[in-house]
């Protein structure tokens, strides 16, 4: 479980988040969702200790990220896995070398070992046989898989994954949706999902909160997304037919 | 005088919380390859170049029979081995390697890669930039050498090709009043110029902010701030070592 406590963070005049307080539970996937500039990326980096944060604390299982000293950090961050909106994957690895890095660095495990996980994670993702590839030689998607591949593969118990189905096709949104889902899952870890993705939010959107201007206005499920009496919610879930026919319902 | 102090405490991250040997010994060879090997061609080039130029002009400049032609090769010795091979090659260093130190450091930036680094528990910029530093302190002083041989031999060719002096005479220049400190002044200048031109590119790609132009502009002004660092040493250790 992660949780922060009245996260505020400005950059110079402007306030990009307020007080900002929540949790995010183990086993399930917790989205952030929001506007465009409404805060979400910055508060997924001072979670994860990308941005220190004005005021306020993160606890990661109880344990105070932010007041941490460098090397109890260093120790969390092992624990972590993430996927970046662009994969952020090593120009200069292939992808078996990208998904090993980890291992590399943080374990002393032998090479057959890394390489049977890496293979197990990259078939986990769907992906095989494209283990000398180059990042530059294949698509979006399959960079997402990789990432999401490399983010798994040292066994994290927290996954963040920001804006995981950007600049993807639908089909190919819902397929990585479905593996951040089963992953959660299947690993019991805690997982945080930066997304403005209507798909994803009412796919696997089991615990939302929604940031509003830097403010949390809104926290639930999928479920009950779509009669949360928030205006400024409704704006954003309702912004077109398809999801105006679902405003009332309860979404199963 | 904040950059400065920016550039400070950069350098000192470089040396907390390290990988192990292995990754840097991995690493520094990598690197030894790219900043190294692959400029040799440059450097010989530039450097043979350099020597056949210096021969021709310093002829051109002797027009009194009572200076022996010997000294041509002599000032071709004294000028590579004090200025021409450590500083002026430390001019293409910068150009080729800086430039691509912060190119190569801001597309990573820009692209999230140094932060997937940071999320998974690596300093980042002793990972990345620790390596690039220490290859260079290694190759540079090498390329360094090699380009003054290459001087040399390159004044050697165009000297007696054309008839500036004979092969004899050009051994008596680069022999005749040798000072071997010369050589140990040259060698302190590479080192201190492949730090300065390695920390200070590195130091300007890693902390780009923006998009693709602004990498544009992280590795012109690597190139500009490590050529004024240079220069500037240069003119201090001039001071101090001679």
């Amino acid at each position: 479980m992660i949780k922060i406590k009245n996260i505020s963070k400005s950059f110079k005049d402007k306030v990009v988040l307020n007080s900002i307080s929540g949790e995010f539970e183990k086993g399930k996937t917790n989205l952030i969702i929001g506007s465009s500039g409404t805060g979400k990326s910055v508060l997924l980096k001072c979670i994860v200790g990308l941005l220190p944060p004005d005021s306020g604390n993160v606890f990661y299982d109880l344990r105070n990220f932010t007041e941490a000293d460098k090397d109890v950090k260093s120790e969390i961050r092992r624990e972590i896995g993430m996927l970046f909106q662009g994969g952020a994957l090593f120009d200069s690895k292939n992808v078996e070398e990208n998904v090993r890095f980890p291992l590399d660095i943080l374990t002393t495990m032998p090479m057959d070992e890394k390489m049977d996980r890496v293979n197990f994670c990259l078939k986990r993702v769907g992906l095989e046989n494209v283990n000398k590839k180059m990042a530059s030689e294949i698509s979006g998607g399959m960079k997402k898989r990789v990432g999401i591949a490399r983010a798994m593969v040292n066994n994290p118990n927290y996954l963040f994954c920001d804006e995981p189905n950007s600049g993807l096709d639908p089909q190919t949104s819902i397929l990585i949706d479905e593996l951040i889902l089963e992953i959660t899952h299947e690993y019991d870890i805690t997982t945080i999902v930066v997304t403005h993705d209507m798909n994803s939010v009412l796919g696997i959107g089991e615990k939302i909160m929604f940031l509003y201007k830097g403010n949390m206005l809104w926290e639930g499920t999928n479920h009950d997304i779509t009669h949360s009496g928030v205006k400024e919610l409704d704006d954003f879930v309702f912004i077109n037919k398809v999801m105006r026919s679902l405003k009332g319902k309860t979404i199963d | 005088m904040k950059e400065f102090g920016k550039y400070m405490m950069f350098l000192g991250t470089l040396l907390v919380r390290r990988e192990t040997f292995a990754t840097y010994y991995k690493l520094v060879i990598e690197e030894c390859m790219q900043i190294g090997v692959k400029s040799i061609w440059l450097f010989v080039l530039v450097s043979t170049f350099m020597g056949a130029v210096t021969t021709v002009q310093t002829a051109y400049n002797l027009v009194t029979p009572l200076v022996p032609r010997y000294v041509i090769s002599q000032v071709v010795r004294e000028m590579t081995v004090l200025e021409l091979a450590p500083t002026i090659m430390a001019i293409i260093f910068a150009g080729k390697i800086g430039s691509s130190m912060a190119g190569g450091l801001g597309t990573m930036r820009i692209t999230e890669q140094i932060d997937a680094l940071e999320v998974m528990g690596i300093n980042s910029s002793s990972y990345l930039v620790l390596p690039k530093i220490i290859a260079s302190m290694i190759m540079y002083p090498m390329l360094v050498i090699f380009a003054g041989v290459c001087s040399i031999v390159g004044g050697y060719l165009v000297g007696v090709f054309t008839g500036i002096l004979t092969p004899t005479e050009y051994i008596l220049g680069i022999r005749s009043v040798f000072n071997d400190y010369t050589i140990t002044f040259a060698l302190i200048k590479s080192f201190v110029f492949a730090f300065l031109i390695s920390s200070i590119s590195s130091f300007k790609g890693y902390y780009t902010q923006g998009g693709a132009l602004e990498v544009g502009i992280a590795s012109t002004e690597a190139v500009t701030s490590s050529v004024i660092a240079v220069l500037l040493a240069d003119y201090f250790l001039a001071n101090l070592l001679l």
